[in-house]
Formats: structure tokens, sequence, C-alpha cells
């Protein structure tokens, strides 16, 4: 469980940092994407791994917190996953505004001469 | 203290909320009555701000949202300090509203709205005493930022502002990041929980948390420019339009707040072996910054880029006097933030009209800009000129630019003089009398950038200002009116206020750096139970 969390977080980190730096506006959108996920995978793991456990107390068994998962994680990254979903729809407004302006899908506008 | 007082204290965020919530529904030719919302809402924001200011003076305020205790709810906390930054964005939003109010705000769609939601994320940041709400303010600034620095369109403006969205969208993340390692060892997101837990970490959960502040820092000091991260700041804030450029130039300030408030709330004296975490390296990258905004105030050749360089070495100065320590020197450096950004709202917002008289044969960037901003400038200078046009037109813009260039370069007789003098004052007075030795030669190398910085910053507005008032072939004097003049003339006089009353202000802002170098009375604060029925009396001080 452990070892697949952190793989997964480690791989969507890494092609997401590799797609940030790459010179083409829809490859960072990507990466930005995919970092995005990896932080809330990180977030969710920042609340300890548990599975199978509600978040939310029940009436019966209340008192131990041995029974439950952390629900505040769980909290921020619903926000976080909002917050992110807005951005990088703005972003991608102003990346087709970017393309109609310049003509071009690179990041700086304009084309390296080579 | 009644109820309505105590209310007072989620106003900022309230106000513009709902202001700028409502002009949304407004349409577009309805423009009027939204600048009388906006410029209404923003005076009723300085009028709730100096009553913060005075309420701070006193004692520390906390409100619970919801009535919930501390650790559990959000709570805002408004000190001397957030009460300081507070007031100065909405003076300066105030200034930044009326100045659009000429042509900007007719330049694009729901500028009024991006212009409240930013000011609703300014002042939920700095009274936010809760890391992932400040995450949520955060955002919410820089989502109206984003909005606001693409205001006006225009080829320029979108491929500054791609970059400006991609960094602080990577900034978010790393935010993000640290937030979620700091709660994942120490299990609070309070600030206040966060400094009485710090203490009490093991060696092992210690290097954790350090990680995740330092990445934390990044992300703050990202929005602050400091000098490897800042490369994305002059090509934005000379790509912005005038009135947002002169609210951006608060926006850095909030990094700095912040990492001032955490870095001495997390890691100042009490909080056991990880005192001081970082220290060297803020000053470091504070010096860096000074020195690369010197470098690139002497070699701008247009003036939207001197002023974001100008940003660089004013973010430069606060950081490295905020790493050097000491209330003294923190407090003269919470009076050069307010003196400098005044100064750079002025700046900013002065460089258009400035720039409105040059004709195109001056320089040949200014060409291909023009020919690519034309075709909106055309349209915008279309409706009726309202407004009084200035007579001496150029003698008063040249006395502000006068005023500008006094306050950043910090030569007598107004405030960047007595903010700079104070520091350096400051800075000898730590080694003198307390037995502590000789000045440390961090501090002998601040000293000689921060005169270097003043010295470079003259020469550079010298230079500037005899190229724009001087050259006397090839230009038309600029069609100003006063309702653009007025608010950098107020601005200035804002200075001149800072100048002549600089005794008191001097005094709160070291009784505003010694409650943040103290920050027991603030974790009390916030973490003392509120009473049954007056909560204001559980959270006094």
């Amino acid at each position: 469980m452990e070892l697949i969390l952190s793989l997964g977080i480690g791989v969507l980190a890494g092609s997401g940092v590799w797609l940030l730096l790459r010179p083409r506006t829809f490859q960072v959108i990507i990466g930005l994407t995919l970092l995005s996920y990896a932080v809330n995978l990180f977030i969710v793991a920042m609340g300890r791994l548990r599975i199978g456990m509600p978040p939310i107390l029940a009436a019966s068994q209340a008192g131990d917190p041995a029974h439950y998962a952390d629900p505040l994680p769980q909290a921020l990254v619903l926000t976080a996953i909002v917050i992110s979903f807005a951005t990088t729809a703005l972003f991608l407004v102003v990346l087709l505004a970017s393309r109609g302006f310049t003509g071009t899908d690179h990041v700086d506008g304009k084309e390296r001469e080579r | 203290m009644t109820s309505a007082i105590q209310h007072l204290l989620i106003v900022p965020i309230l106000l513009p909320l709902a202001a700028g919530a409502v002009l949304l529904f407004i349409d577009e030719r309805g423009r009027g009555l939204k600048a009388a919302i906006n410029v209404g809402s923003t005076v009723a924001l300085v009028v709730v701000a100096f009553a913060l200011l005075t309420l701070a003076g006193n004692r520390t305020g906390v409100y619970r949202l919801g009535g919930w205790p501390a650790p559990f709810g959000i709570v805002l906390v408004v000190d001397r300090l957030a009460a300081v930054m507070l007031v100065l964005t909405s003076l300066l939003a105030l200034a930044s509203v009326v100045f659009s109010l000429a042509r900007w705000h007719r330049a694009g769609r729901h500028f009024h709205s991006m212009f409240l939601f930013l000011l609703m994320g300014l002042n939920g940041a700095f009274l936010t005493g809760d890391l992932f709400n400040l995450f949520v303010f955060f955002e919410v600034l820089l989502a109206a930022s984003y909005g606001l620095a693409l205001h006006g369109s225009g080829v320029t403006r979108v491929k500054a502002g791609l970059h400006y969205i991609a960094v602080n969208l990577a900034g978010s993340l790393l935010f993000l990041i640290g937030v979620s390692l700091i709660y994942g060892v120490t299990g609070t997101l309070n600030m206040a929980d966060l400094a009485t837990r710090i203490p009490q970490l093991s060696t092992d959960n210690r290097m954790l948390l350090e990680t995740g502040t330092a990445i934390l820092g990044i992300a703050l000091l990202l929005k602050a420019g400091i000098w490897p991260l800042s490369f994305w700041l002059p090509t934005t804030y000379s790509a912005a339009a005038s009135p947002v450029a002169a609210l951006f130039s608060i926006m850095t300030k909030v990094g700095i707040y912040l990492v001032l408030r955490l870095w001495l709330l997390l890691f100042g004296a009490g909080s056991g072996a990880s005192a001081h975490f970082g220290g060297n390296w803020l000053l470091l990258g504070g010096m860096a910054t000074i020195a690369f905004g010197v470098i690139g105030v002497l070699s701008s050749r247009r003036l939207g880029w001197l002023a974001a360089y100008c940003v660089l070495v004013s973010t430069g100065t606060v950081l490295a006097a905020i790493a050097i320590g000491g209330i003294g020197v923190t407090g003269s450096a919470l009076f050069y933030l307010v003196s400098s950004t005044l100064a750079l709202g002025a700046f900013f917002m002065l460089i258009e009209l400035v720039e409105r008289g040059r004709t195109r044969q001056v320089d040949a960037i200014a060409v291909a800009r023009e020919t690519i901003d034309g075709a909106e400038e055309h349209d915008m200078s279309e409706p009726e000129e309202i407004g009084i046009t200035i007579p001496a037109t150029m003698a008063v813009l040249g006395m502000a630019f006068l005023g500008c260039a006094l306050l950043l370069a910090g030569l007598p007789p107004l405030s960047g003089f007595i903010a700079k003098f104070s520091l350096l004052a400051a800075l000898l007075d730590l080694g003198a009398p307390g037995g502590a030795g000789p000045v440390a030669t961090s501090s002998w190398a601040f000293l000689a950038l921060v005169i270097v910085s003043g010295l470079a910053t003259l020469i550079a507005m010298t230079r500037a200002g005899i190229r724009v008032f001087w050259r006397s072939s090839g230009r038309v004097v600029p069609r100003v009116r006063v309702i653009e003049m007025a608010p950098v003339a107020a601005l200035l006089c804002a200075c001149v206020v800072l100048t002549i009353e600089a005794g008191p202000v001097m005094s709160y802002m070291r009784a505003a750096s010694r409650s943040v170098y103290q920050p027991q009375n603030y974790v009390r604060s916030v973490l003392a139970a509120p009473a049954e029925h007056e909560p204001a009396n559980g959270s006094g001080s």
C-alpha cells in the first residue's frame, strides 16, 4: 500500500515536473495537472494511510480515534482539487489567448531560432 | 467592547467579497454604478482598516468563525503588524481604483470585481491565523491577480501573464506540499497552535517539519520575489496596466509579511532546536535580491522596468533586514516597507502619465509596443474626455517624479530617507550597547548594499528623469486629468505625512515588531478559551 502510493506520487510528480519544463504550452498544462494529482495524493498520505476507515464519527462507537481516518486532509484535498481545477481552466484560456496572439504554442510566444 | 466592534474584524474580507459578487450582476454598460460601488467599498475598507489599527494598538483582536475555539475552528487575528498591512493595502487600493476611473476600467470586463476579489484575498492573507485558510486566500488573490494582470489584453500582457500564471501555479503546489507536511508532522494547521507544538517535536519529526516549512517558504518567497525566483516579476509588473501594477506592489509584500509572521512564530527564540531555521538563507537571498535589483535598475531603459526592479530592491532590503533580526531593525524595515510600497504605487501610476507624452520616435521598443497596443488605446480614448486636464502638466509630473525618486533612493527630506536612516542606525546599534561585540560582517555587507542600492536608484532615476523631462525635441505634452494626478499626489502626500508623523508611526512599527518577536501574547490570545457571552474578554491581552 505505502509502496504503491509513494511510487504513484513519485511517478506523477516526476512526469509533471518534466512536462512543466517543456517548451509547449500544452505540455506545461498537462505537467501542472499531473503535479496537482501528485500533491493531492500526498496530502491524503499526510493524514496517514488507513484502509476501510470512515472519516465521520458513527453514533455507536464514538470516542476511539483508532477507528477513524483523519478527516482534515480529506477536506483539504477537496479544497485543493476545486482550486486547482479552477486555476487550470483559467490557465487554459490564457494559453489559447496566447496561441491566438502569437500564432505559436511556444511558452515564450516565439519559436527558438535554429 | 461591544459585539459590533468585534465583528469589524471580518469586514475587510466580507465587504469586498460581497461588493465584488454584486458587481458581477451589473452589466458592463453600468460602469458608473460599478465604479461607485467599488470606490465606496474601498473607502469603507480604508475606514475599517484605520479602526482596526487603533484597535490592534490596544490588544490583539481574535475573531473565531462560528464561535469554535481556536485549534478546531478557523480564526482571524489582527495584531499591529496585520493592521499596518491592512491600512497600507486599503490606501493603495483607493489610489489605484480612483486612477483607473480615468480610462483603465474601460479596458476590459469585470475590472472592478477582480479588483475587489484581489482586495479580499490580500486582506484575508493578512488576517488569517490558519495555514490552510491562508492557502485559500492566497489562491483567491492569485486568481484575481491573473485576471488583473491580463486586464487590457494585448500580446505583451498575455505573454507575461502566461509565465506569471505558470510560475504561480507551480508555487501554489509547493505551498500545498509544505502545508500538508507541516500538518502531517504536527497535526495542526493553526499558526498559534503550531508555535506551541514545535518545541516539543522529536528529532525525526523536526527534520520533516523543517523540510515542510522550507518548501512553504519557497512558495512564499516566490511571491515576494526573492532573487533566483524573481525573474517573472519585472516582466509581469512592467506589462500590467498601471493601476494594476500599483496594486501589485503590495502583492510582493504579502510574501514578506507571511515570512516575517511565520518565521518568528514558528522558529522564534522559544522554538527549541530549530530556532532561527533558515535565517542565513533568507539573509543571503535578500542581499542577492538587492544586488540583482540594483543591476536591473541600472540597466533598465524603460520606466516600467525601472519601477519593477525597484520593487525587487525594496523586497530584498526588507527580507535581509528581517533575516538580520532584532526589534529595532525589523521595526525600521516595516517603516521602510510602508514608505517604499506607497512610493512604488505612485511611481507605477506616474509612469503611465509620463510615457503618454513620448512620441513614437523616442525609442524603438516603444514603437513596437504602441503598434500592438494601438488598437485598444484608440478604443479607449474615443469616449468623451471627461474631467479637467491640468495646466503646467510637465511641471506637476516633474515634481511628482522628483518625489518618487527621493522616496525610492532614500534621500532627505522624505520618508524614504527616514526609513533607511533608522534602518542603518538600528543595524549599527545592535552591536554597540548590549555587549554583543562589534557589528557582524553580514550587517556591514547589508549596510553597504543598502547604500549602494540607494545610489544606483538615484542614478537610474536621474537618468530617466533627464531623458523624459529635459529632452526638448519630439515630444508632446501629455493630456493628464485631475482624476489621474490626484491619486499619485495623494500617495506622495501620504509619504509626506509619514515623514512629518515619523515619531508616532515609528513607535507603532517598533511595537508591532516587538509583538511579533514575543509571540506568546499572540498565541495566548488565539488559544484562550472564549468566555461564555462576551468572546471579546477572553481574547484580550
